[in-house]
Formats: C-alpha cells, sequence, structure tokens
C-alpha cells in the first residue's frame, strides 16, 4: 500500500466525529438524521438478526441477474453493431430512441408483464444495463487498430477466428471497463427499484425504516448500500487485473 | 510480352488502374516480376507505391487491369503472399508473446496445435530471436518487433514476400543488419520479393531491379536493372562504381519527379 494512504480518511473521520458531537450536544430528535454511532449500532443490530443480510441478497441476485442478462445482451448486440455497419446504420434511430428512456420509466410496464418480485426487478436493470455496454462495447470494436484487421485479412482468418482471435482480444479490455460501469449502473437501478416499488431488497429496506420512523436503521442501510456499491466495484477492478493481467493495460493507457 | 518471362511470371499487373472519385492513384501500370527476384520500388510521396505493393497482396482491387499470381488473377489475398507492414508496432497483437505472434499464421494455415510451438520457435530462431520467444513485443526494440513480423511472414511459407517501407522506422545500423539478414534468408529459401522503400541507397543495395514511379498518378518513370554481384556487402557493394552510377540515376530521377 502506498504510504500517506490514510490522507484519504481524514476528512471522513473527521465529519462523522463533528456529526458525533453535533448529534449527541443537540439531542436531536430529527427523522432523517441520527448519530454516527447509533447508525453503527443499528447496522450491526440489523447483522445479527440477519434481515440487512437477506435484504443485500435479494437485491445482489436481481441486480446481478440483471446485469448477467443485460450486460450479455449489450455485449451481443454491440459485436454486431460494431462489425456489421449495415446493421448499425438501420437500427441506429431505433436504438438512439429507446436508449433515453429512464430505466425507471419503464416500471408501469414492467409491473403489468411480470408483477412485483425478481422477474420485474430483473427486467428493468437489464433494460438499464443493455445501453452502456452496446455503446461502449461498439466504439470499442470501432477503436481497434485497422492495421490489425488489415493482417487478418492477410492471413485470411475466417469471420469467427478473426472475431476470437483479433477483434474480441483488442478490444477486451475496453468491453471489461463497460462492464464494470454497468455492474455500478444495475446496482443503482436495483435500489431504486426497491425504493420505488418493489418490497424486496436494501432499497425496500430503506423505505421500511423511513417509514417505520427509524432514521437510525434507515442510514445504516444507506450506509451498508454505499459500501457493497464500493465492494462491487473494487471486486471487479482486482478481477480485471488478475485475470486479464497484461491485457487489462493494453488498449486502455494508449 | 515473350514465353519465357511470362511462365516465369509470379505476380504481373497488366495495364493497372485505380482511382478514388476522380483522383487517379495509379493510371496503365504494367509490370512483371519473376520467380525469385527481388524488385523495389521506389518513388516520391504520392505515387502510389504502397498501393501498388497493396494491390501486389490483394489487399487493394484496381478499378482497371488485372492483378496475376502465377498466371492467375489475384482478387483476395492468399496465405502464400506475405506482407511485412512498416508499422510494426501495430501489426503485431500487443497482448500476445512473440511466438504467439507468430504461431497467428500457423493457425490461420489450421496447423495441428502440438506442431506450432516448435515452428514458431524455430523460425524466430531463424530471425535471430532465439531466447525471446516469452517476450511480448513492447518489451522489445524496433528491430526485434520488425523481425518478429518477418517470423509470422515466414510462418506462411510464402512464395512472395511483400515489404512495405519495413525498415524504414529503424536505425541506420539496425536496418542494414536487417538488410542482410534479408537477403540471406530470401537467398536461402528463393523467395520472390516485391520491395516498397523510399531509401534510394537500400533499393539499389537489396533488388535485381529497381522500379521508380512517377506521382499524381502513380506510373512507372524509370526501370533499372541491378547487375551488382551477391552476395552483396555492406562496405564493398555500396562502393562500387556501378552502385554510384544506379544511386545517382535514381537520384537524379527523383529530383525530376518532384518537380
Amino acid at each position: 500500500m502506498k504510504s500517506g494512504w490514510w490522507k484519504g480518511l481524514v476528512v471522513p473521520v473527521i465529519v462523522i466525529l463533528l456529526a458525533e458531537v453535533a448529534m449527541r450536544v443537540e439531542g436531536s430528535t430529527s427523522l432523517s438524521l441520527a448519530a454516527p454511532s447509533d447508525i453503527a449500532v443499528a447496522l450491526l443490530r440489523s447483522i445479527a438478526d440477519t434481515s440487512l443480510l437477506a435484504a443485500t441478497r435479494d437485491t445482489l441476485i436481481a441486480a446481478g441477474a440483471g446485469l448477467a442478462l443485460g450486460g450479455l445482451m449489450g455485449l451481443m448486440l454491440g459485436i454486431l453493431f460494431g462489425i456489421a455497419s449495415t446493421v448499425d446504420r438501420l437500427m441506429e434511430v431505433s436504438v438512439e430512441l429507446i436508449r433515453p428512456i429512464p430505466s425507471v420509466a419503464v416500471l408501469p410496464i414492467a409491473m403489468l408483464v411480470f408483477g412485483f418480485g425478481f422477474r420485474m426487478e430483473i427486467a428493468i436493470v437489464a433494460f438499464s444495463c443493455i445501453w452502456p455496454m452496446m455503446i461502449l462495447v461498439r466504439s470499442a470494436m470501432a477503436g481497434i487498430e485497422p492495421r490489425l484487421l488489415e493482417v487478418a485479412r492477410a492471413l485470411r482468418l475466417s469471420t469467427w477466428q478473426r472475431l476470437y482471435t483479433i477483434v474480441l482480444p483488442a478490444a477486451l479490455p475496453r468491453i471489461i471497463v463497460a462492464f464494470r460501469l454497468a455492474a455500478a449502473m444495475a446496482l443503482v437501478v436495483a435500489v431504486t427499484v426497491e425504493i420505488a416499488v418493489n418490497p424486496l431488497g436494501l432499497g425496500y429496506g430503506i423505505l421500511v425504516a423511513q417509514q417505520g420512523l427509524q432514521p437510525a436503521t434507515m442510514l445504516a442501510y444507506l450506509v451498508w448500500t454505499g459500501l457493497l456499491g464500493w465492494a462491487v466495484n473494487a471486486l471487479l477492478s482486482v478481477a480485471q487485473h488478475r485475470l486479464l493481467g497484461r491485457a487489462a493495460t493494453v488498449g486502455v493507457t494508449r | 510480352m515473350d514465353a519465357m518471362t511470362t511462365s516465369n511470371a509470379v505476380i504481373s499487373f497488366e495495364r493497372i488502374s485505380l482511382a478514388y472519385g476522380s483522383r487517379a492513384i495509379i493510371s496503365d501500370l504494367s509490370l512483371t516480376i519473376r520467380r525469385g527476384e527481388i524488385v523495389c520500388i521506389i518513388g516520391p510521396s504520392g505515387c502510389g507505391k504502397t498501393t501498388a505493393l497493396r494491390m501486389a497482396g490483394g489487399l487493394v482491387r484496381p478499378n482497371g487491369g488485372t492483378v496475376r499470381f502465377m498466371g492467375q488473377p489475384l482478387t483476395v489475398p492468399r496465405r502464400d503472399v506475405a506482407v511485412v507492414f512498416q508499422d510494426y508496432g501495430k501489426a503485431l497483437l500487443p497482448w500476445r508473446t512473440a511466438a504467439s505472434n507468430v504461431s497467428l499464421a500457423l493457425e490461420a494455415a489450421g496447423t495441428p496445435r502440438a506442431e506450432r510451438a516448435d515452428r514458431c520457435y524455430a523460425l524466430l530462431a531463424k530471425v535471430g530471436l532465439a531466447g525471446h520467444e516469452h517476450k511480448y513485443p513492447t518489451e522489445m526494440s524496433g528491430g526485434m518487433q520488425q523481425r518478429i513480423q518477418i517470423a509470422r511472414c515466414l510462418a506462411q511459407e510464402p512464395s512472395v514476400l511483400l515489404m512495405d517501407e519495413p525498415f524504414g522506422a529503424l536505425d541506420a545500423m539496425t536496418r542494414q543488419g536487417l538488410q542482410d539478414e534479408m537477403l540471406a534468408l530470401v537467398a536461402e529459401t528463393g523467395t520472390t520479393v516485391l520491395f516498397v522503400t523510399h531509401d534510394l541507397e537500400e533499393a539499389v543495395y537489396l533488388g535485381d531491379r529497381v522500379i521508380g514511379l512517377l506521382p499524381r498518378p502513380g506510373r512507372i518513370g524509370i526501370e533499372l536493372n541491378v547487375d551488382l554481384p551477391r552476395p552483396r556487402n555492406q562496405l564493398e557493394t555500396r562502393e562500387m562504381p556501378e552502385f554510384l552510377r544506379l544511386r545517382r540515376a535514381l537520384f537524379d530521377f527523383i529530383e525530376r519527379a518532384e518537380q
């Protein structure tokens, strides 16, 4: 670890201490704020009675399944649009019309089709993950060194060989970056759907605590959700470097 | 064209022309490259020398005329016609090691996996890269990277090597070393070579024939036979009166062509 890594912690620690002192001195009865120590206690209590863990599991299942589904669809569409310029041009208007629709706006339709529960949430997460994945994969394909494609032609690689020996490895670093972006989005959308309508997961936990006038528990869920997002990103970042090794840095940095 | 040259022709351009829109790149170019010959093409920038090479490789198709390989019309690239690109840094797969880059040509040809490693090692040894098989291109010097690309082309077991200013980006010492190695490899295998360069001395030093193209549109302006003994020698060959005469002739040609 770099020396001085702790410097980044100085500000949060001071803010937490100030909040603690302020809440104690004031003797707050706020319904939206709670002292950091109370939040920590609420967090531990929610972990102990497994309600937080169950909610985490549900949110991760929905976000993960949606990410896998939408990410895969986005990947395939991106590859298709990237290599078949005719298809890309044919689909351009349709894609540009559907893409800007906020994922939460398709909630009512998804509810009609799937009702409450995992399937509806997964569908919405998938819908929101398709687009960043598709756009970034398509541009990754367009960013492949033309000379490499010429080498593929000169060697008479088959379409399939060209795809998996040249195109995908060349685009892989950017595809991974696209996937990390989609993963962050998946979590955001999952929690949003839970807060808005779906009675499961962390978002629903936040909502229930808020309506039960328990600001400490509500903020505990919030802190936990933040930690979860951070952990998912850190995990993917480590996986990116472990799995790809050298290829992870090739193409992105240059 | 008499029967002798026709039967020996490996690549022939028959009244080739190429235009992008109204801009003529090459006009009415006829050229025959015979088996085992090293033909160098020189010319000022914009004369279409790289385009001519790409047409010989089937990477570009002319608007008019026919490119023939062994008498047959050439319309798509062939595996036995290998192209060495100038920008070796872009033509190699950066995520693959030297050996793995050479292996790409074998994979394309459908060589069984079990044979690939041995052949890659042998080819890398041939271009002087023994012991560097597991290095990545970015860990190697420009000269070494170009050797990888040459090894990959040799893996295609080509009957024709098309070289597009392959040594243009290298320093003078490395370039001379690679020139001699290339000549030795070609002499050993009897490969036919089409070599594009902007270095007039390089053209005379390597070639059996030097073709000078005129620009806008590209067409043949001069054709010189190089009667210098082989094997060539960086010092002796370059001091021969015939070498100096040819260099002078090409120099004058370029000066006129650029006006």
